[in-house]
């Protein structure tokens, strides 16, 4: 599109470099990047299928275990996925702030989002602890493997978002907010909402099913 | 793409999708809602039907995960040409396969192998 609309305005006898042209079509790759992030969190997305069949497929072989209803804390998770819930809405008005272009705004917001964050992984490790602490560790069936493998891989999901965001926290304090840093955070929003999707399911599928 | 963009490069939120004091706050109270009744008719045992209620959570669930695809996500059928949109389609197709799939086929798989079956199967042609 550019192209013609350069090409239009060259005339025969002006030998300006086409060079130019090159210069003008540069835009192009930040679009491209939202895109192709867009395409790794699908292939994520298949990734938690995978492991949510895993889970749907042995989630009632209990080995004469303990069951789903005898383990899972719903208050627990309720804490859990508020948290979540308040870290996307937060990370929502770092977005917000980015926009209105004021970077101490983005950063406070971004700051809270972690703190949600880590809250949260606080809580699942807690979980985690006081599971195995009764003997429910993920050797212990293949329903309670399943669980481990699930909600295990979206906590590691959890904290490579936390690294990421302090990254791009201390990103934001040393460059501001250049094309370069809003384009991740764009990035990191996709990544972080994409989380609490997948934590949708997995307190549907999981938990609330589990008590069932 | 515009041509006035090519010459400004302030205008560069343009490259994301634009979001909204409202459109956050509208996707974050319906997900409020969404993520209360779930909890509120199984810890409650609202319903007798266990089935009942696995089926009215899980459609809970679709529904705020569509929520946050629109809200949070900024999901539409413009947003890079509809790449996205196709994307995500193709995705949950894939999604779709693997899950009702997986849990059909193993269903099967484990009535099949039970004991008493076994005998009643090998009689049927």
């Amino acid at each position: 599109m550019s192209d013609a609309h350069a090409l239009s305005h060259a005339s025969p006898g002006d030998n300006r470099p086409p060079l130019q042209f090159l210069v003008r079509g540069e835009h192009h790759p930040q679009n491209a990047t939202l895109l192709g992030f867009w395409i790794y969190l699908m292939s994520d997305c298949l990734i938690f299928a995978c492991l949510f069949a895993t889970y749907g497929v042995l989630g009632r072989n209990y080995a004469a275990g303990p069951t789903g209803a005898d383990l899972f804390d719903l208050p627990l998770v309720a804490i859990n996925t508020a948290l979540l819930l308040l870290s996307s809405i937060t990370f929502g008005f770092a977005m917000l702030e980015m926009q209105r272009k004021r970077l101490n705004g983005t950063l406070l917001w971004l700051g809270i989002t972690g703190l949600f964050g880590v809250a949260f992984l606080g809580v699942e490790l807690y979980e985690f602890a006081h599971l195995i602490h009764v003997g429910a560790g993920p050797q212990r069936s293949g329903f309670l493997t399943a669980f481990f493998a699930l909600v295990g891989t979206h906590g590691l999901h959890v904290l490579f978002g936390i690294i990421w965001l302090a990254t791009l926290m201390v990103q934001l304090r040393r460059h501001g907010l250049i094309p370069a840093n809003t384009r991740r955070l764009f990035c990191l929003s996709m990544f972080w909402h994409f989380l609490d999707v997948i934590w949708i399911g997995v307190f549907t599928f999981v938990y609330l099913m589990g008590v069932l | 793409m515009s041509e006035h963009h090519h010459d400004t490069h302030d205008h560069h939120h343009e490259d994301g999708p634009h979001s909204s004091f409202k459109g956050y706050m509208t996707g974050f109270l319906l997900s409020v809602v969404l993520t209360t009744i779930p909890f509120w008719l199984v810890m409650a045992d609202v319903f007798e039907n266990r089935n009942i209620t696995a089926l009215v959570i899980l459609g809970f669930a679709l529904i705020q995960i569509c929520v946050h695809m629109v809200f949070f996500l900024h999901l539409n059928f413009h947003s890079e040409g509809g790449w996205n949109m196709l994307a995500l389609i193709f995705t949950l197709v894939l999604v779709f396969i693997t899950l009702a799939g997986s849990l059909w086929v193993m269903y099967h798989l484990n009535h099949n192998m039970m004991p008493g079956m076994m005998h009643e199967h090998n009689l049927s042609p």
